[in-house]
């Protein structure tokens, strides 16, 4: 039997590493569409932050900085993004393929004498007696730290735009930014901050490929996860816990064709490349159709400029 | 004499070609009803976005209660008791009730709190309202008292409501006037803005009257007819349409028995609708806001498709049939939302012109537009309708919404159609193009074309309507002649207050 060969904890294991860089992309862009704005350059921060984060962390020698150094690049960028589209009005969705291409561009530029170099290595986070027991402690407690920082996070933006009043304020400007201007918020203020949680979510998520997951840079390293990321968002009907649910789920298949791969089932390898992509796909379609319901629904704004008329 | 709370002087306000505000000053009250009367464009919009600090006023100033009065932002006007219910409502459909009126407030309690405090001020001023439901699934009506309750529970001293029974059935309005009226006699004043004159007549201890950015009047409304105050706010004369009586003649269009999901989640979907509609004949159909209009029109158009058969247009089944087709047979619509659905905002009026009339003008051959006359039907248009616009070549969103309003009815009637459905022929449209739109209306009727009118305004309705029915949560009454029905007859049929207390209890 193939499959007797895959030992489950591993995979497990494999699993949260290979869906957190696209959770923490999702993550971020889920806050800034709940905010009405679509930036469609994630893949963009993506790659400015795995690049980045890897300059910074083989200079200084500490992954903890590369990290930082990852998310402030991710949100440099993201601002430029808040600049065209939040001052200067340009179109959301052709800025955002715009800061894609910049950032590919730029960053296999700032990254050409870094291909093949080491980084240095994340440790693993000691959770002492836990990471001994049997099966659990292989499949969730022996991680390094960025992964259960990211289920705080994924909690920690469940709380904020459920119970917070900045959150509540956030989404009555996705969901209708003239009624929330008539009340008196600062629609594009918000909206910036918005941008830059987006932008700094999606360059942690970089770095976690460049610095652990992989860990290398090579030129276009990001192959698409932001794009997966954007997709997710959207099927998970902007709700973290779904998006958690859809990225794992991405992770899990990944993970899963791979080691079929490497098993040697006798399915094409193309066939298993692309199962990850559909399979997360028509099951996020699965679980967000048929409900008419308006919690399931975009934020009224999304993708609609706002200008203040008088 | 009452002692005044808010005292405005020589406010001043203008924009790039216009002068919103000219040299405006009144005062009202504490416990006052102020009205405040115009027409579209006269200035009531900038002149309460002065008070409620959206807009700084070029010129002028504002005292209230003694103090100088200088907003600089909404949270300023609130801090200093002056609340506002917005026209087009500032309501966030995905979020529920409860969250809709914290964000109206400066310090809101925790929500827990607030559920129970909107309860009470909701109860107590008898506008029942459920906390915990998402403003998207509420009424035009409910979703008034969501706005209303935010603004009572800042205690506000001055309470300004602009257009607030545009969306009202007869029997909501009477409730709101006794909430008014109870707030008035507990000292809170209220800048009350409408166009609709009997209203105030019935509310309002005073009227500050607005034309063109001036103040014309302040008087008692008491102690004028409408008559002289609609002549005070429009300036000129006005005649009612004509309607000869005429007898009915053959069913043009049949609906029978149509059921049909809406395509929007927020919308409302048609439940067994069954009329007919006879040449010659102006059918009303009457409803509050959100009860299915849409739908009917759309299902009309062919936007929405129905089972073939149980649509007929002069015996044939049209169900299956998309808004062309239905055009080059004889059924023409004009929806409702000028700006993206009636037109084209970008596109010029020659060219609107030609999306609706390309198949029933013949302006499309072999494939290709024959702008000469497409040219010459959107002048024909124009000239007929008395659109007011430099040329066919303007773009549609450069009209104002008279304007554009005429254009777009004129262009379908211009098709000469055996059926015309319109929704909200003159909603936003000033008193002459409004009348001048309805006798247009009538004309075709009289000229043996049936004409579906839907409308929120029921004075317009019982203006030019032969027959009438109304539409309640996606049902339609069965059709009753127009004539003998009052207004309470009609308020009952649009489904009325009647939900006013069950809804709530249903609620507990």
């Amino acid at each position: 039997m193939i499959l007797g060969s895959i030992n489950p904890a591993v995979l497990i294991a494999a699993l949260m590493v290979a869906a957190t860089p696209i959770l923490l992309a999702a993550i971020g862009e889920l806050v800034v569409e709940k905010a009405g704005v679509l930036n469609l350059g994630v893949e963009g921060m993506m790659i400015m932050g795995a690049c980045l984060g890897f300059i910074v962390a083989v200079n200084t020698g500490s992954p903890v900085l590369g990290f930082i150094g990852a998310a402030l690049g991710g949100m440099a960028l993201s601002l430029l993004f808040a600049l065209l589209t939040q001052a200067l009005m340009t179109n959301q969705v052709a800025s955002g393929l715009a800061l894609t291409l910049f950032g590919l561009g730029l960053t296999a530029l700032l990254g050409q004498q870094y291909v093949g170099v080491t980084p240095p290595r994340t440790p693993r986070l000691d959770l002492g007696p836990l990471s001994d027991i049997p099966f659990l402690g292989r499949a969730f407690f022996s991680h390094d730290i960025v992964i259960y920082l990211t289920i705080a996070l994924v909690a920690a933006v469940w709380w904020f735009l459920k119970y917070s009043r900045a959150g509540m304020i956030l989404r009555a400007v996705g969901e209708n930014h003239d009624a929330a201007h008539a009340l008196g918020y600062h629609v594009k203020r918000v909206r910036t901050f918005a941008i830059m949680f987006g932008g700094a979510c999606a360059g942690l998520g970089g770095a976690y490929l460049s610095l652990i997951r992989v860990p290398q840079w090579t030129e276009g390293m990001t192959v698409g996860a932001g794009w997966i990321a954007l997709a997710l968002v959207v099927f998970a009907s902007w709700r973290p816990w779904r998006a958690m649910a859809g990225a794992y789920l991405f992770g899990g298949v990944v993970v899963l064709q791979l080691n079929l791969q490497a098993a040697g089932v006798r399915i094409p390898v193309e066939y298993l490349s692309m199962s990850p992509y559909l399979i997360t796909i028509a099951v996020l379609v699965f679980i967000s159709s048929g409900k008419a319901r308006a919690s399931s629904n975009a934020p009224g704004s999304l993708n609609r400029p706002f200008h203040a008329s008088n | 004499m009452r002692q005044p709370l808010l005292r405005l002087e020589g406010l001043t306000k203008a924009y790039p070609g216009v002068l919103a505000n000219d040299d405006i000053s009144f005062q009202i009250g504490t416990g006052q009803i102020h009205a405040l009367l115009g027409e579209n464009g006269a200035g009531k919009s900038t002149l309460v976005k002065m008070i409620f600090g959206l807009v700084a006023p070029d010129k002028g100033q504002m005292i209230l209660r003694d103090q100088p009065y200088a907003p600089a932002q909404p949270s300023e006007a609130r801090q200093n008791g002056v609340a506002m219910v917005f026209q087009h409502f500032s309501l966030f459909d995905a979020l529920d009730v409860a969250e809709n009126v914290a964000l109206g407030m400066e310090n809101p309690p925790p929500l827990r709190d607030l559920a129970k405090r909107i309860r009470d001020v909701s109860e107590e001023y008898g506008l029942p309202l459920d906390p915990g439901r998402l403003v998207g699934e509420l009424s035009a009506g409910e979703r008034q008292r969501v706005e209303i309750v935010r603004c009572l529970l800042q205690d506000p001293k001055l309470l300004i409501m602009d257009e607030p029974t545009s969306v009202l059935t007869p029997q909501e309005v009477e409730i709101l006037f006794r909430t008014l009226r109870q707030l008035s006699a507990e000292g809170t004043a209220i800048l009350y803005i409408s166009h609709k004159l009997e209203e105030i007549r019935a509310l309002c201890d005073e009227a500050t009257i607005l034309r063109g950015g001036r103040k014309v009047a302040t008087c008692d409304p008491s102690e004028k007819s409408a008559r002289d105050l609609a002549e005070l706010m429009v300036g000129q004369v006005l005649t009612p349409p004509e309607r000869p009586a005429k007898p009915k003649g053959e069913v043009l269009l049949s609906v029978e028995n149509l059921s049909l999901k809406s395509n929007n989640p927020f919308g409302t979907s048609l439940k067994e609708i069954s009329f007919q509609l006879h040449a010659g004949e102006v059918l009303g159909i009457a409803g509050v806001a959100g009860n299915g209009q849409d739908e009917l029109l759309l299902m009309l158009s062919g936007e929405i498709p129905s089972p073939a058969a149980q649509v007929t247009l002069k015996g044939q089944p049209i169900g299956q049939l998309g808004p062309n087709a239905r055009r080059v047979r004889g059924l023409v619509t004009a929806p409702e939302e000028r700006l993206g659905h009636a037109a084209a905002p970008d596109m010029s009026l020659t060219a609107n012109a030609l999306l609706s009339g390309a198949k029933r003008k013949t302006l499309v051959q072999n494939g290709f537009i024959d702008w000469k006359k497409t040219e010459a039907f959107a002048q024909s248009v124009i000239r007929k309708f008395d659109v007011r616009t430099p040329g066919s070549h303007v773009l549609a969103r450069a009209l104002s919404g008279g304007n554009l309003q005429k254009f777009v009815i004129g262009r379908e009637i211009e098709l000469a159609p055996d059926v015309i459905v319109v929704n909200q022929p003159t909603w936003g449209v000033d008193a002459s193009a409004a009348s001048f739109i309805r006798q247009a209306l009538l004309d075709l009727a009289n000229a043996g074309a049936g004409v579906l009118v839907i409308s929120q305004d029921l004075d317009e309705l019982i203006e030019i309507a032969d027959s009438f029915a109304a539409l309640n949560e996606g049902r339609l009454t069965a059709v009753r002649p127009a004539k003998g029905l009052t207004v309470e007859a009609i308020g009952l049929m649009m489904g009325g207050a009647g939900d006013m207390q069950p809804a709530h209890e249903a609620a507990e």
